[in-house]
């Protein structure tokens, strides 16, 4: 049987204010546990929470740069469990008239096509502390730092039908809040999180199946393996004969396995009502107007300027301008190199594998975007080749010197393009390679010979002790040899 | 000197013929030699009121006196003082310092009081008798000479004994459903629950939320004044205080009454009280009269959903309020639990004594999935059509009054196996909270040798007008001065 595949998203937004969304604390993170906890976070009897003005501004931010509707009066409620880390016994969230209605966010896709996701709703919240339940021998230790961070909660309608859909949203999400500034967007830490929705119908089918859902997963690969993985145990479940429970599911990426956490039968009843310590914030026109004004520019019209003021192509266009830190080093580096096209190809190729081959993020890297764009000033103009020019990055990248120029010169990359020395260099060479001549000049088939011609690079790099200009060798050979 | 009020203490002091640490030894000795009698404070803070009154007069002696500096008072253990435990009236807070002032404590402290201690009270406030304390019974200074242990009524039962008693001029209090007005009343002794929001609730232990409000006992309208005068005003650590100014509460006590329109509802003035109360609580009225007010019947018709609507409302709150209790980060945890849930249920099971997991179970259940609606948004909305009664009424009125409660301070033990006779007990303060308004309980006189109270509600920041009708009829009386024996 043929199956469509329906995937919803709720996705919890830490929102990258100074302090909490209630309390005065500081949000950084890696602190000592438990030393950014006042008696307000710690849910000390009688303390009172303050709302964040700030976290309101990053959610209306958010809900404009997804073309939402503002809730103009915006209500918190009580959602009520018992957890360790959870020191109210509720978590204060929005249920009945969240800040940020129903808007939508456009997906450009692989295959080239746009695909509009919908946003159900937005809502502001607190986030728990952590539970650690290592090296307390047998016991747990309660972390409350992250009590009361910010967070919005992002839903969507379940209008993704693939893995690859779901986890292009993801990325078009986190390039927008981290395009806004309002979130870190740092996932290894938890800055951004999601749960995953998702059910099967038969092809064509308007009936919803049963869904399940998948919590917490932290990384797009997590997140496109928990989705392929939910979706095959289903579909060997519907196949077989059976029926999907609706569950609450947690998935081990690292294994490649998922349990059930609980079923709806067993689900709390948060028994939400509205917090009667916190009264309705009312959103006005000025307060939404100034937001507006503190809209950076979004990924859309950033992609659309790259293509226009650095010729780059869809492609090109679009990797570099989902990512705002990226984003701003691409340009750094075009503003310095002059040659946009060559920066984006050395961003997207040596400096984006380096970053991955140490698990860095583009700000963590130990070059600049100027450095890299006076790399790329040396390249064009041919003063080192691009073997010399990963000699060049990699003394930049570890840090050896800071100066491109002065690292050519220390290690002598700079390449001989005086054409004169160049031509003696491919005499002398030709002479003592009689065979090779011959050989070359007999074989008629162009591609063979051109094969063949790399055969005289090597003695000729050596010759020059690696300093000859390739390309001009290249031609030099090609008129010596005769086409 | 146990007999004197605030404001004449206030000069006592300002004069030079008594310091604060004099002043404060002698109440600290009487407060430790009587209060066996009556169990008012759970904790006497001796050490640091001795401290306190040292600074206060160093700081007369600078010239930076208030009315407050070096006065002794006390504060209802609900409000958090900063390393001196505050218990609640519970177990679970029995052995809890917090490191914190409450605002209304800080404020106190700025002034310049001196607090002797912390009064008992009901369980986190919950109680019309102070009977639900973990520390024990309260008992009303009134009665005991004829043998009989009567109540003080709850949840402030502590600050209205120990201020009947003499113990302290005055003390704070909290009223979430009549604690302030009801023990002052059956205690004969003065006191004021201001308009939601006019008094910080920062670091005062919360009950129900919404309805919590703190405010002020003492014997005279003129000691809640300068209470108020302290008390008042918005808090930026509280979102619910409003941001409004605050006039001076004793520049106002002197107006005169003429022409102040009095209303009676109807509805609280009916078979539920005594021929004897009602005959004092309108013989009151008619001392208005004599003061040039006017007296007209008016009608809260919803009045009688109050009870019901209050008894939703203020578990649920309690019920989220109360889950921070869980032996977590602070206070009671029971011995050696076996894992997480067994921590939860047996701290909270040995940690909350009967009348709050009363309160807790009904609030759980009033908001449960399939309830909420029934339950919950029922109350709310009869709560709606309560404020608006009163809005009505103050169309036609300027103040409305009425007994404070059905009787007089009843035997210790009596009501305490039927909680829904208990409820009653604040069958006529309870509205006011849902409404948020402010209101007083004024000493009108005696049923049995026992005190009633004369209640005065206003509109919502009415608190000089209500503590101007007050002092007034003060002036003509002399029931907030009568001494038990």
């Amino acid at each position: 049987m043929q199956w469509d595949i329906v995937i919803g998203l709720e996705i919890h937004v830490q929102l990258a204010t100074k302090t909490k969304i209630f309390s005065g604390s500081s949000t950084a993170y890696g602190a000592e546990p438990n030393t950014q906890a006042n008696a307000v976070d710690l849910a000390m009897p009688g303390t009172l929470p303050v709302p964040n003005e700030n976290a309101f501004r990053y959610a209306v931010m958010f809900g404009l740069a997804v073309n939402a509707e503002i809730g103009r009066r915006s209500m918190f409620e009580r959602k009520n469990y018992f957890y360790p880390d959870l020191p109210k016994g509720y978590q204060t969230t929005q249920l009945e008239q969240p800040i940020v209605g129903p808007g939508y966010v456009d997906v450009d896709l692989a295959n080239g096509e746009t695909k509009r996701v919908r946003i159900h709703h937005a809502h502001l919240e607190e986030d728990a502390g952590k539970s650690l339940h290592e090296d307390y021998h047998g016991m747990s230790g309660i972390d409350l730092n992250r009590a009361g961070t910010p967070l919005i909660e992002v839903v969507t309608e379940p209008d993704m039908n693939s893995a690859e859909e779901a986890v292009a949203f993801a990325k078009k999400l986190h390039s927008l809040v981290t395009s806004l500034g309002i979130c870190d967007g740092d996932m290894s830490q938890g800055s951004m999180r999601f749960d995953v929705n998702i059910s099967l119908k038969p092809k064509g089918s308007d009936q919803l199946g049963t869904r399940t859902e998948t919590k917490n997963l932290n990384s797009f690969r997590f997140m496109e393996q928990a989705i392929a993985h939910e979706v095959e145990r289903q579909m060997d479940i519907l196949e077989d004969g059976g029926r999907i429970i609706q569950e609450t599911r947690l998935y081990n990426g690292d294994r490649d396995e998922s349990r059930s956490m609980r079923t709806k039968e067993e689900a709390n009843d948060y028994r939400y009502f509205p917090c009667p310590d916190l009264l309705p914030v009312v959103i006005d026109d000025d307060f939404i107007e100034d937001a507006r004004s503190r809209l950076p520019e979004l990924p859309d019209a950033r992609k659309a300027r790259f293509k226009e003021q650095y010729g780059l192509n869809d492609y090109d266009a679009g990797l570099l301008s989902g990512d705002a830190k990226l984003a701003a080093f691409f340009e750094e580096a075009a503003a310095h190199g002059k040659d946009a096209k060559l920066a984006a190809n050395w961003i997207q190729g040596e400096f984006s594998a380096r970053l991955k081959a140490e698990d860095k993020s583009v700000a963590e890297s130990p070059i600049t975007g100027a450095q890299l764009g006076d790399l790329v000033v040396r390249i064009a103009d041919n003063t080192v080749s691009s073997a010399g020019a990963k000699k060049v990055f990699e003394a930049l990248w570890t840090g050896e010197n800071d100066n491109v120029d002065a690292i050519i010169d220390a290690k002598g990359l700079k390449q001989v393009s005086d054409t004169g020395a160049l031509e003696a260099m491919v005499d002398e060479v030709l002479a003592g390679m009689p065979d090779q001549v011959a050989q070359y000049q007999n074989e008629e088939d162009p591609k063979k010979r051109k094969k063949m011609l790399g055969g005289f690079m090597g003695p000729l790099m050596k010759a020059s002790k690696g300093q000859g200009n390739p390309k001009l060798f290249n031609e030099i050979l090609v008129k010596k040899l005769g086409g | 000197m146990h007999n004197k009020s605030v404001a004449e203490l206030s000069r006592e002091l300002e004069s030079g013929k008594i310091s604060s640490v004099e002043l404060t030894r002698q109440f600290l000795d009487r407060l430790k030699q009587e209060d066996g009698k009556y169990n008012s404070f759970i904790t006497i803070t001796e050490e640091q009121a001795l401290a306190e009154a040292k600074a206060a007069d160093e700081m007369r002696a600078a010239g930076k006196a208030t009315a407050w500096t070096g006065v002794p008072f006390a504060h209802k253990d609900i409000f958090c003082t900063n390393g001196v435990r505050t218990t609640c009236g519970s177990k679970m807070l029995e052995n809890f310092v917090p490191p914190y002032d409450a605002t209304v404590t800080a404020r106190f402290r700025q002034a310049g009081a001196v607090c002797l201690g912390k009064t008992n009270m009901d369980e986190f406030a919950m109680g019309s008798s102070n009977e639900s304390s973990y520390f024990g019974a309260v008992t009303n200074p009134w009665g005991l000479s004829s043998g009989q242990k009567r109540v003080p009524g709850g949840s402030s039962g502590g600050s209205a004994a120990a201020v009947a008693a003499r113990l302290v001029p005055a003390a704070t209090a909290t009223d979430t459903g009549g604690s302030i007005r009801q023990p002052a009343a059956l205690c004969g002794v003065t006191g004021l629950k201001p308009t939601y929001g006019r008094v910080s609730r920062y670091g005062m232990i919360a009950f129900a939320s919404s309805l919590d409000q703190g405010g002020t006992i003492a014997r005279s309208a003129e000691d809640n004044a300068l209470m108020l005068n302290v008390m008042a005003g918005f808090d930026p650590k509280d979102s619910t205080s409003i941001d409004r100014e605050v006039p001076d509460y004793t520049a106002t006590l002197n107006e005169p009454l003429k022409g102040l329109k009095i209303g009676l509802p109807k509805e609280y003035f009916t078979d539920q009280l005594s021929p004897a109360m009602e005959e004092q609580v309108r013989n009151a009225v008619k001392e208005y009269e004599k003061l040039g007010a006017t007296v007209k019947e008016v009608s809260l018709p919803n009045a009688k959903l109050a009870i019901a609507a209050y008894y939703v409302i203020a578990p649920a709150e309690a019920s989220a309020n109360l889950s921070r209790f869980d032996g977590v980060r602070y206070g009671y945890r029971c011995e050696d639990p076996k894992d997480l849930m067994d921590m939860y249920t047996r701290t909270r099971a040995e940690g909350f004594g009967a009348e709050v997991k009363r309160r807790i179970l009904v609030g759980t259940y009033a908001l449960s999935h399939g309830y909420y609606d029934a339950y919950y948004l029922k109350a709310q909305k009869v709560r709606r059509l309560i404020q608006q009664d009163f809005a009505n009424a103050f169309k036609e009125v300027d103040v409305l009054m009425s007994p404070t409660s059905p009787s007089p301070a009843f035997i210790q033990g009596e009501k305490t196996n039927d909680p829904v006779t208990m409820y009653l007990e604040d069958i006529f303060t309870i509205a006011i909270n849902l409404a948020g308004l402010p209101a007083m309980s004024v000493p009108a006189g005696f049923v049995d040798g026992l005190p009633v109270g004369l209640q005065i509600i206003g509109d919502y920041f009415a608190e000089a007008r209500l503590l101007n009708a007050a002092h007034q009829f003060q002036q003509v009386t002399d029931w907030h001065q009568r001494e038990p024996k």
